[in-house]
């Protein structure tokens, strides 16, 4: 049952072989049992979970047409606000907030029946590629516990790779769904900019930020995705757009599909084994039906410089409301109001955010603007513009999720830049706000290693499908990590 | 260009984050050689390109001027850190 689709899942709900409270206690029990180790829960509500199941098996009892992920176990990521269950965003800051409603993104899963079983560990306010500035301390990799599950969205991988929840939500702002997603063998998909409605995910880059579903196959992303994405006017820049069915592509033979291959993307920076994979999937997709043909991203190189620019100076002015007067950690000792805010944001801040802060302040100050974020804006115009160019000759564009597989523990953190680097396939999907997913595609002496797939603006379902066939000719994807029985 | 430890205490009250003196040097060296990586955008050719603030281009959606919201004061007040009748409370700004 861990090992299920959510098909598999739904199906089983339907026809009665197992109740939602059979199927939450199940994983409840899991949790219980191996999260001490792998630290990907930050909080877990057992009672509400068993109140959502109960509700579920009464929806499924009652003889109407139930929507088809009812009773289906979940985990949000702690960056999306919950009525009446804490919300940290892995952060001091937050470490005792309550949120008084709902993200929409939390409305829709509860409507579509799922089960809320708890709270995903993350980086700090999503700052972060290894989720080691989480305050409620590092998640584990399932595949090696030395070892980091990637990040932000770190929990959320790592409890899906021990089959701890068939599925769980998370952010990418420079590939924080996509890059923990390969680094613990899993399939993850960030929306084009405005399918998901940002209201209650907590802000870090306003302009970048995405919600998207992490799960164990296409299939079940674009059933995740299905109940995620739709218009919110509480978002002042959700698309309305009329809803799409993203499974309705799946079974579509990839005949003719053309798939560019950036040689940005395949020259020096990638391990040997994560080149082997990534060269080892393009061959099968060529036995599958797909041409491959060479393209260019001239200034994708840029990408991670523009970023930690455009990034931490929209995080300076989002982050601005942690102010200890309405909501989350207050100083216990000051003079004033000022040295209240100071003291308050320097105790409820851990140092990669307060860093990001201050850079973000700095580019964002009187006779730094225009060289530094404005200089950044246009250069994220000439990065979206390569992608434009690009899909000119080909429907999707493959490569690279991350340059290695899951590096260990204080490996990078040391070195803020070497830690940006990590996700130098990953954030120029963000700047073009386009969709891009990862998926399993081999190992490197027993890690998995992640394929990214970049489609062009709201061609999600289109993706899924070509992720989808080649999932139906592999098994990468279903590999677990061992000792979480 | 690199910051002086007088730039990082001033950017530091700019963005009303403390830093004691132990924690400057190690702030300074790390802002540095973030700035120091940056720098290759300078080195880009970007005339005459429109500067792109947002992924996809929108507008600005108005909506009827109308309540839509109920009112729920008391939720938001009940979760600030020092509050008194229906007021946030913080230290005297006004002598």
């Amino acid at each position: 049952m861990i090992n299920s689709s959510l098909r598999e899942l739904s199906a089983a709900l339907a026809q009665k072989k197992i109740s939602s409270v059979e199927l939450t206690t199940l994983f409840l029990d899991r949790i219980e049992q191996h999260n001490p180790t792998l630290n990907a829960f930050i909080t877990v509500d057992r009672e509400r979970a068993l109140g959502l199941a109960r509700a579920a098996d009464a929806k499924l009892g009652a003889g109407e047409t139930a929507p088809p992920l009812t009773g289906i176990p979940l985990a949000h990521k702690d960056i999306f606000c919950t009525r009446g269950l804490r919300t940290t965003c892995g952060s001091k800051m937050l470490a005792n907030f309550i949120s008084p409603y709902d993200a929409h993104v939390v409305e829709r899963m509860n409507d579509a029946g799922m089960v809320l079983l708890g709270k995903c560990n993350m980086d700090e306010f999503a700052m972060g590629s290894s989720n080691e500035t989480s305050y409620f301390g590092p998640v584990k990799n399932p595949w090696d516990t030395a070892r980091v599950p990637g990040g932000s969205s770190g929990g959320s991988a790592a409890e899906i790779a021990a089959r701890l929840v068939p599925a769980a939500t998370g952010t990418d702002t420079g590939g924080s769904i996509r890059q923990p997603a390969a680094l613990c063998g899993l399939t993850g998909l960030k929306p084009t900019y405005g399918v998901v409605s940002r209201y209650g995910m907590i802000a870090f880059a306003s302009s970048l930020d995405q919600g998207g579903p992490m799960a164990k196959s296409a299939e079940d992303c674009a059933l995740l995705l299905n109940a995620m994405a739709g218009f919110d006017a509480r978002d002042s820049t959700s698309l309305d757009r009329p809803a799409e069915d993203y499974t309705r592509d799946l079974d579509k033979p990839l005949d003719g599909l053309r798939i560019g291959l950036p040689k940005e993307f395949f020259g020096a920076g990638m391990s040997e084994g994560v080149r082997a994979a990534v060269e080892g999937a393009l061959a099968e997709y060529r036995r599958l039906g797909a041409t491959t043909v060479e393209i260019s991203l001239p200034n994708s190189g840029l990408s991670v410089p523009a970023y930690y620019v455009i990034a931490p100076a929209e995080a300076s002015s989002n982050l601005a409301r942690f102010d200890g007067v309405r909501y989350g950690h207050r100083a216990a000792e000051y003079r004033d109001l000022i040295e209240m805010y100071e003291k308050t944001r320097a105790e409820g801040f851990g140092a990669e955010v307060k860093r990001r802060i201050l850079i973000g302040t700095y580019v964002l100050s009187h006779g730094y603007y225009d060289a530094y974020y404005l200089k950044a804006q246009q250069v994220r115009r000439l990065i979206a513009a390569d992608f434009q160019e690009a899909f000119k000759s080909c429907d999707v564009i493959m490569g690279p999720t991350a340059p290695s597989v899951a590096f260990k523990f204080g490996e990078k953190s040391a070195d803020p830049v070497e830690m940006y680097l990590s996700d130098i396939y990953t954030i120029a999907v963000n700047l073009a706000g386009l969709p891009g997913m990862s998926i399993p595609c081999g190992f490197e002496q027993g890690l998995p290693v992640g394929l990214q797939l970049i489609a062009p603006w709201f061609a999600e379902a289109k993706m899924l499908g070509v992720a989808h066939r080649y999932q139906q000719a592999t098994d990468w994807h279903t590999r677990m990590p061992e000792g979480w029985q | 260009m690199s910051l002086t430890p007088d730039d990082v205490q001033r950017i530091a009250h700019l963005a009303r984050i403390e830093i004691s003196a132990a924690e400057s040097a190690q702030t300074r060296e790390q802002l540095n050689a973030i700035l120091a990586f940056v720098e290759q955008l300078q080195a880009v050719d970007t005339t005459g390109i429109v500067p792109m603030a947002h992924a996809v281009d929108v507008v600005q959606r108005l909506r009827e001027d109308r309540v839509t919201e109920t009112d729920r004061r008391d939720d938001f007040m009940a979760i600030a850190p020092e509050s008194e009748a229906g007021l946030y409370l913080v230290p005297k700004v006004i002598e």
